[in-house]
């Protein structure tokens, strides 16, 4: 679905992105770990074309990147960006709609279709409750469930995140990591997660793709990641690995010099 | 709000819109009954034809082009305060108009007076000069697009005050009412000559209200649902240019119409570029016609440039806007 070789990319004099090469299959459910500054933000943005890039390297659906219009390519990715507090002067059911675009011509009305395809965005995203609210009266967890919702709505082959949970709560980041792995598995959505949640991408993700200043560093099954030895050369940081107790899935903890008494 | 409310709604404002503009060449110091206006005949019925309907017509298409060139500035900056005139259009055809007073051009052309072609030709120079300097940078930013536009504006506004202090009183006096703006005018030549700046103007941005709901959202949103950002700020920019351009060129700058029409708009009918397009063409256009009959008819037998009116309604409304802050749609 999504094949990346040989991809640098720098702005100025400044290499963000260094000789990356991966290949992403209809079905998988993929998460791009890292720490701060290695690269997965500017990774999903080069694949959006949010950042336009003129060296090849990517081709999206065995198709060169750079040969899509940008309607074109948002019929077969779309992208939900990091939660944040920008103002969104709409209600939940406009935006959402919004995701229909690259299905509409410029004077054509909204069908049929296209309502249908938003109400089943919504149900998915479990949004449909705060359809005919204002965006802007949304909690955190609220919004991204409807960012969502109008990535869905564009009925787009893979789905791009950008750290999806990021600034949420414990309550809303599992909910919406719940959502995403019900999207792989009962849907069969491909999925590109970038997240700084180790233990999140561990859980839902099939596959990590770990960067290290901007080079690809590990790119593997998500359980074969989980080693003190690897997150510290990834990290510079030391980690335990230790067993969730529901689940048995190994869960990492970071190592902390203790403060106070 | 759904689809059958809002178009109620829109509905509502035409009907509003038709008797207000109806209505306004009945307004003014000389009285004029419908049954002279009907057979033509007498001083009633050419200050009707010739002086009030042109007028009306001149304010309405001024005040809808002001209103929704605002609308799409307001959306592809996301900012509140973005008006028609945020990329300098009124300072450069301020200072065409500026420098066709002090050197007392007077040559008409195409129905446009010497004044009118220098107000439009400065508009395009700093078109070209905002688009040049942001293009400098690499990409087409909107921040480097507003910063240009300030530039420019600030520039030009110094220029513009160099010719004033170099003029006679006379040329002064001209430069400075023509910067207070005004739809006065005689006969239709003004009013045929903007109209296809307006409506080409209009349809550009009709052309983009989905684009625009994108883009009030954020680039990178509108990006990945598919739109080209800057090949749609691009027609934006340079429709509503041309647009604005036309409507200083023939009215001077009026302020404020093109920054209240889409707020008081959005409040009414909510953000959906697909009807906000609409109504603020009608609401526009019906408020500066208000206003210029508020401009005939408060301090009668003179007048009163409308630009002063709309500026002063213009103060008030900006510190409500303040104080209202993001329940408007953008944040301050």
């Amino acid at each position: 679905m999504i094949e990346v070789r040989n991809f640098s990319f720098g702005v100025g004099r400044r290499q963000i992105l260094r000789d990356i090469s991966f290949k992403i299959d209809q079905g998988e459910f993929v998460c791009l770990l890292g720490p701060n500054g290695a690269g997965k933000t500017t990774l999903i943005k080069c694949l959006m074309r949010i950042v336009p890039s003129r060296q090849g390297g990517i081709r999206v659906a065995s198709r060169p990147l750079e040969t899509y219009r940008q309607s074109e390519l948002a019929r077969r990715l779309a992208y939900v960006p990091q939660a944040d507090g920008r103002v969104t002067p709409f209600t939940v059911y406009e935006l959402v709609m919004m995701g229909r675009y690259p299905h509409l011509s410029p004077f054509s009305s909204v069908r049929q279709e296209d309502h249908r395809a938003v109400n089943a965005a919504l149900e998915l995203a479990a949004a449909q409750q705060f359809a005919e609210r204002s965006v802007d009266s949304l909690s955190g967890g609220e919004r991204q469930k409807v960012f969502l919702a109008a990535a869905l709505a564009q009925q787009a082959e893979v789905l791009l995140l950008d750290e999806p949970a990021a600034f949420l709560d414990l309550r809303h980041q599992v909910e919406i990591n719940v959502l995403l792995a019900q999207l792989n598995r009962e849907q069969g959505q491909t999925i590109v997660c970038a997240t700084h949640d180790i233990n999140s991408a561990l859980a839902t993700a099939q596959r990590i793709i770990a960067l290290r200043a901007g080079a690809v560093f590990y790119d593997g099954p998500a359980a074969e990641l989980a080693s003190a030895d690897l997150l510290h050369q990834l990290y510079d940081h030391d980690f335990s690995i230790t067993e969730h107790p529901q689940t048995g899935r190994p869960v990492v903890l970071a190592h902390g010099e203790q403060v106070g008494t | 709000m759904n689809r059958s409310r809002k178009l109620t709604l829109l509905g509502l404002l035409l009907v509003a819109c038709l008797v207000v503009v109806l209505a306004a060449p009945l307004v003014g110091i000389v009285e004029t009954p419908l049954s002279a206006i009907f057979t033509g005949q007498g001083e009633a019925a050419e200050v009707f034809w010739q002086l009030r309907l042109p007028r009306v017509a001149l304010a309405f298409l001024a005040g809808s082009a002001l209103a929704v060139a605002g609308m799409a500035f307001q959306a592809m900056f996301r900012n509140p305060l973005a008006t028609p005139f945020t990329l300098g259009v009124s300072s450069g055809a301020a200072l065409g108009a500026s420098i066709c007073i002090r050197l007392g051009w007077s040559v008409s052309l195409l129905g446009a007076s010497a004044v009118s072609g220098c107000a439009f030709l400065g508009a395009l120079l700093s078109l070209l000069l905002v688009y040049g300097i942001a293009s400098i940078r690499r990409g087409f930013s909107t921040a480097a697009m507003l910063l240009a536009g300030v530039a420019v504006s600030f520039f030009f506004s110094s220029v513009i005050l160099l010719i004033q202090y170099l003029s006679d009183f006379n040329s002064s006096f001209r430069i400075v009412r023509w910067l207070m703006g005004g739809v006065e005018t005689v006969g239709y030549e003004a009013v045929t000559s903007l109209f296809p700046f307006v409506v080409s103007g209009v349809a550009i941005v009709a052309y983009l209200t989905r684009e625009l709901n994108l883009l009030a959202v954020g680039d990178d949103i509108a990006v990945s649902r598919g739109v080209d950002p800057r090949r749609a700020k691009i027609m934006l920019f340079v429709g509503t240019t041309f647009m604005v351009g036309g409507v200083v060129a023939f009215c001077g700058p009026i302020g404020f119409v093109g920054m209240m029409a889409p707020h008081i708009c959005r409040l009414m009918l909510g953000a959906d570029h697909r009807y906000l397009l609409p109504a603020s063409f009608l609401f526009g256009g019906m408020f500066l016609v208000l206003c210029d009959a508020c401009a005939r008819v408060l301090i009668a037998p003179a007048e009163i440039p409308v630009g002063v009116i709309t500026s002063l309604l213009g103060g008030p409304f900006f510190v409500w806007l303040l104080i209202r802050r993001t329940s408007l749609g953008y944040a301050l």
